[in-house]
C-alpha cells in the first residue's frame, strides 16, 4: 500500500486538497501537512518528516510500503527534500514533479488499489502535469 | 589542531555573535525581503539564532561536528521558508566535514560543502540574486587564499567577507531568477537580496570571532595582492582543480 503527503505552504490548503481527493480516492491514506514552525504561511521540514512516518505506520496499525510527497512552491519543495534526508529509518519516499491538487488526486485514486507500487502512483501524480484546462 | 574545549568555545562565541548581529539587522532584513519576498526574513532568522544559542547553551554533545550539526537542526526546526533548509540544512549536512575537528583544511571542506548544499538545494548559481551571489565568491576566495596563497585562516576569511560584501552588491542591480523574488520579474532590479545580506552578515560576524581568537593582519579587500614578498616560488602556472 502506497501513502500520500500533502505538503502546502497553508494547513487549511492541504486540508483542502486532500478534502478533494479523498473524495476521489476515498481508500487512499492520505495525510495533510502546512504552515511553517511558527504557524505562519510557509512549509516545516521536520513536521513534513512526521507527516511522513505518520503516512507510513497509519492510523489502522498498516504499514505502507512507500510515501509519495505532494508539494506547492518553492520551499515546499525544499523541505521535503531535507525531510526525506532527516529520516532516520530507510523508508521509500518520492517527491512527485506535479501539480499538487490534480496531483495528489490522480495519485489518491491509484493508491486507493492495495496493489499499487511507488512507481505506479508516482507515475500517475506525474501525469497531472500535462493537464490542460481549456482546450 | 587546538583542543576540542577551545573548538566548543569558538563556535558558541561565532553563534552568540551571528545572533546578536541578526538582532540588530532583523529590521533591516525584513524591509529588503519585504520589497522583493514575504517579509519575514529578518524575524525568521532572528528566532532561528535565538533557539540556536539556548540549544547550543544546553548542549551536551562537546565534538565540533555534533555541536554544528546542532545548529543546523535547531534553525531547520525554528525557520520557516526557505531560510530554514537552505541555512540549517546545508549547516546539518557540511557539519560532517568537522568529523576530525576544526583545523584550516576542514573550514575549506565546509565551506565548500556548504556552497555545495545550497546550490543543490536551491537550484541557485551566481547571477539569480539568491544567497548564492554572496557565498560563493566568498567561498571562492577563502579557498584559493589558504590553499593558493597560503594566506593564514584569518586572513583569508576577511577576503572572503569583503568577496561576500561585492556580492551582495551584485544583487542589486539583477533580476532574480530563484526564490520568491522570481515572481517580481523585473520588479526585483533595484533591490539588494535579504538571503545574501544576511549571508554577509553571518560571515562578519564569524570573522570577528576569528579576529578574538587569531592574531594576524587584517586586509578586507579581496582583489589586494597577496603577499607579493612571500611568494616568489609562484611561477603563475595554474595548478590542481580551479
Amino acid at each position: 500500500m502506497i501513502a500520500l503527503v500533502v505538503v502546502s505552504h497553508s494547513e487549511q490548503a492541504a486540508n483542502g486538497v486532500a478534502e478533494v481527493a479523498t473524495e476521489m480516492g476515498g481508500d487512499a491514506r492520505i495525510v495533510p501537512v502546512g504552515g511553517d514552525p511558527d504557524g505562519g504561511i510557509g512549509t516545516s521540514a521536520p513536521e513534513i518528516e512526521d507527516a511522513i512516518l505518520d503516512a507510513v505506520e497509519g492510523p489502522d496499525g498498516e504499514t505502507a510500503d512507500g510515501v509519495v510527497v505532494l508539494v506547492d512552491l518553492g520551499s515546499a519543495v525544499m523541505n521535503a527534500e531535507l525531510a526525506i534526508e532527516m529520516l532516520e529509518e530507510d523508508l521509500e519516499v518520492v517527491i512527485a514533479d506535479a501539480p499538487i491538487l490534480e496531483g495528489t488526486l490522480n495519485a489518491a485514486v491509484s493508491a486507493s488499489s492495495p496493489k499499487a507500487t511507488l512507481d505506479e502512483v508516482l507515475q500517475r501524480a506525474e501525469e497531472a502535469r500535462d493537464y490542460r484546462k481549456l482546450d | 589542531m587546538v583542543e576540542e574545549s577551545i573548538q566548543r568555545e569558538a563556535i558558541e562565541a561565532a553563534v552568540h555573535a551571528v545572533a546578536e548581529r541578526i538582532e540588530a539587522e532583523k529590521t533591516y532584513l525584513t524591509e529588503l525581503d519585504s520589497a522583493i519576498g514575504d517579509a519575514d526574513h529578518g524575524a525568521n532568522l532572528h528566532r532561528g539564532m535565538q533557539a540556536v544559542v539556548e540549544a547550543i547553551e544546553d548542549a551536551e554533545e562537546t565534538d565540533p561536528a555534533a555541536l554544528v550539526k546542532l545548529v543546523g537542526r535547531t534553525l531547520v526546526s525554528e525557520v520557516g521558508g526557505a531560510a530554514g533548509p537552505l541555512y540549517g540544512g546545508s549547516i546539518m549536512s557540511a557539519s560532517t566535514e568537522f568529523a576530525e575537528g576544526i583545523d584550516t583544511a576542514s573550514t575549506v571542506a565546509f565551506a565548500e560543502a556548504y556552497l555545495a548544499k545550497v546550490e543543490d538545494r536551491g537550484g541557485a548559481t551566481v547571477g539569480d540574486k539568491t544567497m548564492v551571489d554572496a557565498l560563493t565568491p566568498a567561498v571562492h576566495t577563502y579557498k584559493k587564499s589558504i590553499e593558493q596563497d597560503e594566506l593564514p585562516p584569518l586572513a583569508a576569511l576577511a577576503k572572503a567577507v569583503d568577496a561576500a560584501e561585492r556580492g551582495v552588491a551584485f544583487t542589486t542591480p539583477i533580476r532574480a531568477s530563484k526564490g520568491r523574488a522570481s515572481y517580481l520579474g523585473w520588479r526585483s532590479v533595484g533591490h539588494q537580496d535579504p538571503g545574501a545580506t544576511s549571508t554577509l552578515y553571518c560571515l562578519e560576524a564569524i570573522l570577528d570571532v576569528a579576529t578574538e581568537y587569531l592574531d594576524g593582519e587584517i586586509d578586507r579587500d579581496a582583489t589586494s595582492p597577496t603577499v607579493p614578498d612571500e611568494s616568489a616560488e609562484a611561477d603563475g602556472s595554474p595548478e590542481g582543480e580551479e
